[in-house]
């Protein structure tokens, strides 16, 4: 049972190809964490599952429909992924309370009374409750992630996808962003996250695979690519992170 | 942050410092006022002392011919509001119309972003009078039916195709400043390229384009006065009028005292939504 097939995906840039031909497969309630150096492919991997980016060849499945199909409605596709950015990309003219009702009324046309009952019960459950009719400029990095976040999961997508979701907070809000897709987690919401916080990829994930160059060198539980990784590259990489003191 | 401490007392180092602040700004604004007072004598006696200045007083600094001239000359002026305050909500349209169209993508509206940009690349190279002179004796001329002969509603005309040129490459600019994460941000969310337009770009982008867009209007203004070429009996045409009969051009004076009472306040407006907006993004950038 699969919910999201990657097969043989490549990308190029110019005379570079980004994504060497990658191939994953994700089961519903997995969660799947990409690794590796900053270039690696893990960010230009989501953007293309998300169709932000079109695929050079091979296809992505999503629940059995190819998503890649020239002939397959975009928007369509996207109603069922949600996706979050590394610089949280909320709408700095709408408040807390619209940002995380905009999809759920214009694409999904849920009343405007229902809409902002669930909104208000996501920002309840993630400790935001107040924050509703805030503009994004007042709230903190953290907070304004935890509400990217939420807006992400409001239309109730299939997969979503956090690229490198942490890595423009300081320590502190980095644990209370954690902490949300943990319960997120519980849940369990499909995700695939690009990362670099090896400690906490550890964690949460089922899978984690290691980007190198555009492929995917290594893929296994946390346990077997943290402890015993096969691939010297893949030793190398966790060597270099060690060495800084982020593991 | 501790925002409940608030300081008793100041030490002597910073009273000593803020009397000295206050005598550097006494300083400056004794320095300015007698600097302006000096530039303005100077001026004045430079213009009151040349050869022709008795007869320049009395053509244009008629206090009689003022007077006489006001009521005239505010009656045209007030067809020159009219046509400002016509004119600009459907230049704002037609400008926002016109940089959609340059936007679309989809092969369908071809036609349309090619007629856009066309329409940005003449009405922007032809000078605003020729304009006014080709639509205000043109368009009578192909006698259509269907097609206003009044002047006012032909002048009307000849600006918004004038200014819609400039207002929608300000729009454009606008829509291009709006970073593309936040349309990313959209479509990842489900929003068709129409509604992240709508709901995301645009009311980012207008807000922004505020300060340039009041200043073409301020320069519209200024060129209601043009409509007098085609016939519209409006404040410069009364001016004239006056003027040719009595050889005495204080009207003129008139007229320009009416057009900069009514562009200071926009102006001034313009300059407090500026500064609001860099208040706003406040030191580090938002």
């Amino acid at each position: 049972m699969t919910l999201l097939r990657i097969e043989g995906v490549w990308k190029n840039y110019r005379h570079q190809s980004v994504l060497r031909g990658i191939d994953l497969d994700v089961a519903p309630h997995e969660v799947v964490c990409l690794i590796g150096a900053s270039g690696s492919g893990k960010s230009t991997l989501l953007r293309c599952v998300n169709l932000l980016e079109t695929v050079d060849d091979g296809a992505i499945h999503l629940d059995g429909d190819e998503i890649t199909d020239v002939r397959a409605d975009v928007d369509e596709v996207r109603k069922r992924i949600g996706m979050v950015f590394q610089s949280y990309n909320l709408f700095p003219h709408m408040t807390v309370l619209d940002n995380i009702t905009l999809a759920p009324r214009k694409v999904h046309k849920v009343d405007q009374a229902q809409a902002e009952e669930q909104a208000r019960e996501l920002l309840a459950r993630f400790g935001l409750a107040d924050k509703a009719k805030e503009y994004p400029d007042r709230l903190s990095g953290g907070q304004q992630q935890r509400v990217a976040v939420i807006r992400a999961i409001a239309t109730q997508p299939r997969l979503l996808l956090l690229d490198e979701v942490t890595s423009a907070l300081d320590p502190i809000l980095v644990t209370e962003v954690l902490s949300i897709i943990r319960e997120l987690k519980e849940t369990g919401m499909t995700m695939i996250l690009a990362t670099h916080e090896m400690s906490f990829a550890r964690d949460i994930s089922d899978t984690v695979c290691f980007l190198d160059g555009g492929v995917l060198l290594e893929r296994g539980s946390p346990e077997q690519i943290f402890s015993a990784p096969e691939h010297p590259r893949t030793r190398e990489f966790l060597q270099r992170v060690l060495d800084a003191g982020r593991l | 942050m501790t925002g409940e401490v608030t300081q008793s007392a100041k030490s002597d180092r910073q009273r000593e410092r803020e009397r000295v602040r206050r005598r550097q700004a006494v300083r400056s604004s004794s320095v300015a006022t007698a600097s302006t007072l000096v530039f303005l004598t100077l001026v004045a006696v430079l213009v009151t002392n040349s050869p022709g200045w008795p007869r320049v007083q009395e053509t244009f600094f008629d206090p009689e011919a003022f007077a006489r001239t006001l009521p005239d000359v505010l009656h045209g002026f007030w067809i020159n509001v009219q046509i400002f305050l016509i004119a600009e909500p459907l230049i704002l349209v037609l400008g926002l119309l016109v940089a959609l169209a340059r936007g679309l993508r989809a092969p369908v509206f071809f036609p349309l972003r090619v007629l856009a940009v066309v329409y940005t690349d003449v009405f922007r190279g032809v000078p605003t009078l020729l304009v006014i002179m080709l639509v205000g004796f043109g368009l009578p001329a192909l006698q259509l039916t269907g097609v206003p002969s009044d002047e006012i509603t032909l002048g009307v005309i000849a600006l918004v195709l004038a200014y819609s040129g400039y207002v929608a490459e300000v729009f454009r600019a606008g829509i291009d400043t709006v970073h593309p994460s936040q349309v990313a941000a959209a479509r990842s969310l489900g929003l068709s390229h129409g509604q992240a337009m709508r709901h995301v770009v645009l009311p980012q982008a207008v807000r922004r384009v505020i300060p340039p867009l009041l200043n073409d209007f301020v320069s519209l203004q200024k060129d209601t006065a043009l409509v007098s070429t085609i016939g519209v009996i409006e404040a410069l045409r009364q001016a004239q009028i006056y003027a040719a009969s009595k050889f005495n051009y204080t009207p003129y004076l008139v007229a320009a005292i009416l057009f900069i009472l009514l562009t200071i306040p926009m102006a001034r407006f313009t300059d407090y939504l500026s500064a609001r907006a860099a208040r706003r993004r406040g030191p580090g950038g938002a």
